[in-house]
């Protein structure tokens, strides 16, 4: 009988202490706007990132590929003029 | 590759990746996330290609280990690079979307820490053919054999582990679920693999210029 009061009373005490379960799930565009984040500036910024590093990446290919070709024809001119000097 | 047909690669890969905004904001919206799920059409053919680099480069590191092809490596080398860079614009476009629809920039998820490690491993690669020196292109070739075993877990990570992530079954779906959305994903899709190809071509034309550099730099020694 006293575990029995123990234990009403126990649950009384804890079930008053929990805090109100939550009703229902919110939609984020039912939150107010402060708690809300814009969508768009993030958005914009990684289609901008992926523009800009494709973009950059073709461009450094070219820059690259332009000073080593210059490299290979001015190698290529040495190397048949010694050729010619032997001869 | 005859430069006329290498051209109209490149064109028509810039021209679909151009249009691709278009495309991209006529697609319907996702019914939970919204206009953020718009990176959606970026962030999937981003690592789609870097999956496809990545076994590229780890297919010829194996033939170059193997076989001691040196035109095999000049590939592996070639998409290693491209892995790199499309990890980065995945790496950058996930968390733009997660700090939207997940509240957080990062999660250590399996799925999102396995990308990470493949990304490193890639970096990795690249910095020990920078700077590794004589014989780090027989090491680097192993490491991209590592990256190349990573990426079965990687995509069937948000399939075992529970995680944050979407499931794989999103993508093959898409089709079904969402038919406005799949358009627009397919030309995206596209777009980045004729970029990738544009891409790795001169990628590996740039690499055999270098070889012939240093065959050029020896003959000029010896005369």
């Amino acid at each position: 009988m006293v575990g029995l009061l123990v234990n009403t009373a126990a649950i009384v005490v804890l079930g008053s202490e929990q805090p109100p379960a939550q009703e229902e799930f919110i939609p984020i565009d039912q939150l107010p706007p402060e708690d809300q984040l814009p969508a768009a500036p993030l958005l914009i910024t990684a289609y901008a990132i992926v523009w800009i590093v494709v973009f950059v990446y073709l461009w450094s290919i070219w820059r690259r590929l332009l000073v080593v070709e210059r490299e290979v024809s001015e190698l290529s001119r040495r190397a048949d003029g010694d050729e010619e000097s032997r001869s | 590759m005859n430069q006329r047909i290498f051209a109209g690669f490149l064109i028509v890969g810039v021209v679909m990746f151009a249009i691709a905004p278009v495309y991209i904001a006529r697609a319907p919206y996702e019914s939970t996330m919204g206009l953020i799920q718009k990176i959606f059409y970026f962030h999937v053919p981003a690592w789609f290609v870097m999956f496809s680099a990545v076994f590229i480069s780890g297919i010829f590191s194996a033939v170059y280990l193997f076989k001691q092809k040196p035109v095999a490596d000049r590939i592996a080398f070639a998409a290693a690079e491209i892995a790199v860079l499309f990890g980065v614009i995945g790496l950058i476009t996930g968390p733009l979307w997660a700090r939207k629809s997940w509240g957080v920039w990062w999660q250590w998820d399996a799925r999102l820490t396995m990308a990470l490690i493949l990304e490193m491993i890639f970096c990795a690669y690249l910095l020990l053919r920078r700077y590794g020196g004589p014989g780090s292109d027989k090491l680097a070739a192993g490491l991209a054999l590592f990256g190349l075993a990573n990426v079965p877990f990687v995509y069937i990570s948000v399939n075992v582990w529970r995680t944050i992530h979407p499931a794989t079954s999103v993508v093959p779906q898409l089709a079904a679920s969402a038919p406005g959305m799949f358009g627009p994903f397919v030309w995206c899709t596209i777009s980045f693999f004729v970029l990738f190809f544009v891409m790795l071509m001169t990628r590996i034309r740039l690499e055999e210029q270098r070889a012939e550099v240093e065959r050029l730099h020896l003959i000029v020694e010896k005369g």
